[in-house]
């Protein structure tokens, strides 16, 4: 009886462990809600002209693979699902969607399975899956792999292997003036005072992506409220629902009195329509599941990338091995503003984003923020990736920092830690 | 009170050994059954044809020469854990810290190849390798064991515990070594030189692996058949007592035996990390410690047995991916399926020990007589 209890135990406690190992970092994102889902995949993002520039391609000769690090229970994943499926659609090219890919030796599988199915363009969506792809890029020189948010394409050296980006970071500002004009109207409310300006932001990891990311959000809140602070805290994983949801709540309790984030779950906008705070969310509009708070949101629209890539493949041309879109080319879209939006917040991001596609305003302008102290003059940002992550590149050009610049790479590199914003922790 | 006489419905006894063909029909049953309840829930919810879901499971593990090499692989990793777990569940020892046992192995092997790969010659970074993860899996496995043998702690929990410390250890240097720094990730180890990497054998980097996985499973079936020590498992795993008084030191064999189960889960970290994947995550194992302890059990310990369960589990897993791709399920879906083939199996095994009596109906005509 004895040995019986103890097998049932250990076996309880297995499956009891299976289950606990399986909510970890990589296992998806079940509890999103379907509306959210429904949602994004409402959002028109291909124009028509875009795709009428392709009607004298022979896509006949093209079949596209794609690798997803979740499925579209994730708003990221979700994001590049639907801009494969409309992209391939509107250019009637036959496709294959491989989700669930982990970032290890399974995504080398994959796209070696792709490619031996007969896909001459391969796309894989996560920063993990870089270095199998160049491995798989390595062994099949005829099909074109492409990688979002990479960095190491134009120091690898392979044709057949290519990086994509968007500048988000200028979404992101648009995304921060909406969130100053919030800020104001709560100030000028009498709700808070100038001092407790004070923004909350999640952030997954502390490399560039994330610090572009966060950095350009608070210059654009600090561009129309000149008294924001802001607080960031990191979660050390892309997708943790309690630990953004955590994350929020402490920074809520900690006087920040506005929240985004860069993480991908509806942890911090939910914990934001609980505790009443406007939220400013990412990846995808969260109207639904937080009616009262959410202001808009930004994100990076795949579908021209896909329909230029899939159009050079077609075309035997080389895809460019950096590749960044911008506002301009549709990459960067921002969703319908929320309820909770200030008034006049519609205009001030018009203006704003019309300053931006001229050229005339730049998100990283060295005269809107100090370093230390300091105004920048100069600085050595590591784009090529190497063990020591040491500067290579001058970045600083006609005063402002060159982000995603045409001359270096499309993945971010802006990793300066500008006054205003104080860390938490960086632990990760 | 006279109903309390009354025979239950039914009730449930033990069965004698029910001979060889009739506990394969059981099984071959219960398989047929599960495909029968897939099937329908497949048209039930999908509409899709079920045969060709089915076809697409077999694809999916055997539709091209790469994806039956890569099923191979997979079934051996997870058959080495499986019996790296088996020698000491004989002995009635339930180490769940497989998991931990292969990260420790794993975060050996990647600690030599980033920080001796470019200063040794790549010979002796193997052998380094191979040595330092044994050792480092043994080692979390003696812990637990050491605990058990002289204080007779608990070593479910211990073992349990122990996968935690090693997730946050590998947690730990992921944030040392990361590439580039602040993104959580180590990417492929020395990609350019490939120093530490695992070599292939017979151009193929899939079959040492595989190789290797036939060497232990013949290993541990003669270890645990033919020699003393396997004896000796056998006779503590029965009964304590019994091992004490025909002179074996119990202690001496549980810790013994635990140093193996956890050098063989270290083998399985370098596999996967030397030989497969060529970095470290905190999600590497991807559960497979947990897993093989169902596919040991499934085998009933028999290690040969334990190369089927082994198939059947990572057949139905590939199979699984390939059918949310093929047919635009979510793969949710797919672990339905294989959740029910699964419950069938295990399900089987009741039927196979035990019994079902129904209350004879002939009683009740005489009582209403």
């Amino acid at each position: 009886m004895k040995k019986l209890t103890a097998l049932f135990l250990a076996g309880a406690m297995v499956i009891g462990l299976c289950a606990c190992g399986s909510t970890s970092e990589d296992a998806a994102a079940e509890t999103v809600a379907v509306e959210e889902v429904a949602e994004i995949a409402e959002e028109a993002t291909l124009t028509d002209s875009t795709v009428e520039e392709t009607e004298n391609v022979d896509f006949s000769g093209v079949k596209a693979g794609f690798i997803f690090l979740h499925d579209e229970n994730s708003t990221y994943d979700l994001n590049f699902i639907n801009g494969a499926k409309e992209a391939c659609d509107a250019l009637g090219i036959e496709y294959v969607l491989k989700t669930n890919i982990p970032e290890g030796q399974e995504c080398y599988d994959a796209a070696c399975e792709l490619a031996d199915a007969g896909c001459n363009f391969v796309f894989a969506d996560s920063f993990g899956h870089e270095d199998y792809m160049i491995e798989a890029a390595k062994e099949f020189p005829e099909v074109q792999f492409c990688h979002a948010t990479g960095t190491k394409a134009h120091t690898e050296g392979l044709a057949n292997y290519h990086n994509a980006f968007a500048s988000i970071y200028e979404g992101r500002y648009l995304a921060g003036i909406a969130a100053g004009m919030k800020i104001n109207e709560m100030i000028a409310n009498g709700d808070i005072t100038e001092d407790q300006a004070k923004i909350g932001y999640i952030g997954a990891y502390t490399y560039a992506e994330v610090i572009s990311g966060y950095t350009s959000f608070f210059l654009g809140a600090r561009s129309v409220c000149p008294s924001a602070t802001m607080e960031v805290t990191f979660t050390g994983s892309w997708y943790d629902e309690t630990a953004e949801k955590e994350a929020a709540n402490n920074l809520i309790a900690d006087g920040c009195i506005l929240i985004s984030q860069h993480a991908d779950s509806m942890g911090a906008p939910t914990a934001c329509e609980t505790a009443n705070v406007p939220d400013v969310s990412y990846n995808g509009s969260t109207a639904s599941a937080c009616p009262n708070t959410f202001i808009v949101s930004s994100r990076i629209n795949w579908a021209p990338y896909f329909v230029y890539a899939l159009t050079q493949t077609a075309e035997g041309e080389a895809i460019d091995t950096d590749w960044t879109g911008n506002i301009a080319s549709e990459s960067v879209a921002l969703t319908e503003l929320g309820s909770a939006a200030a008034a006049g917040t519609a205009e001030a991001i018009e203006a704003a984003r019309a300053e931006l596609e001229a050229g005339t305003l730049h998100v990283f302008d060295t005269a809107t923020f100090t370093v230390d102290g300091e105004t920048l003059t100069s600085y050595m940002a590591d784009v090529d990736t190497d063990a020591e992550f040491t500067g290579d590149h001058e970045v600083i050009v006609d005063g402002y920092f060159d982000e995603s610049g045409e001359n270096f790479r499309s993945a971010p590199y802006f990793d300066l830690k500008i006054d205003g914003i104080t860390l938490l922790d960086t632990a990760f | 009170m006279k109903k309390s006489n009354r025979e239950p419905l039914f009730h449930i006894a033990k069965r004698g050994t029910l001979p060889y063909s009739k506990v394969w029909g059981i099984r071959v049953l219960a398989v047929i059954l599960a495909l029968l309840v897939c099937a329908v829930v497949t048209t039930i919810l999908t509409g899709d044809n079920p045969i060709q879901v089915y076809g697409g499971i077999i694809q999916g593990a055997f539709g091209s020469s790469r994806k039956t090499w890569i099923t191979f692989q997979n079934v051996a990793v997870l058959l080495i854990i499986s019996l790296a777990l088996t020698p000491a569940f004989r002995m009635r020892f339930w180490n769940i810290g497989g998991e931990g046992q292969i990260l420790m192995g794993g975060l050996a092997s990647a600690a030599c190849m980033i920080c001796l790969g470019d200063k040794l010659p790549n010979a002796l970074v193997i052998l380094l390798m191979f040595v330092t993860s044994l050792l480092a899996g043994a080692i979390w496995g003696l812990i637990p064991a050491f605990f058990k043998a002289k204080w007779n702690t608990n070593e479910t929990l211990a073992t349990l515990m122990m996968n935690y410390i090693a997730i946050q250890l590998v947690a730990y240097f992921t944030v040392v070594w990361e590439m580039p720094k602040g993104s959580g990730k180590i990417g492929i180890i020395n990609q350019d030189s490939n120093a530490g990497w695992l070599p292939q054998i017979f151009g193929s980097k899939y079959l040492l692996t595989i190789f290797l996985a036939l060497i232990v499973t013949l290993g541990v079936h003669i270890y645990l058949k033919y020699s003393k020590h396997g004896y000796e498992i056998c006779v503590v795993g029965e009964s304590e007592q019994t091992a004490r008084y025909v002179g074996i030191k119990v202690e001496k064999v549980i810790i013994r035996t635990m140093l193996v189960s956890g050098a063989l889960c270290g083998l399985a970290g370098l596999l996967l990390v030397g030989g497969i994947n060529h970095t470290i995550t905190t999600t590497i194992t991807g559960g497979q410690g947990f897993t093989a302890v169902m596919v040991s059990w499934l085998a009933k310990f028999n290690p040969f047995t334990m190369i089927l369960t082994s198939f059947l589990i990572i057949f139905l897993n590939r199979g699984a991916s390939e059918i949310s791709t093929t047919f635009g399920l979510n793969q949710s879906f797919a672990d339905i399926l294989t959740g029910i083939i699964l419950f069938f199996i295990i399900g089987c095994e009741f039927f196979i020990n035990y019994k079902i009596q129904f209350r004879k109906k002939s009683r009740k005509e005489e009582k209403k007589a």
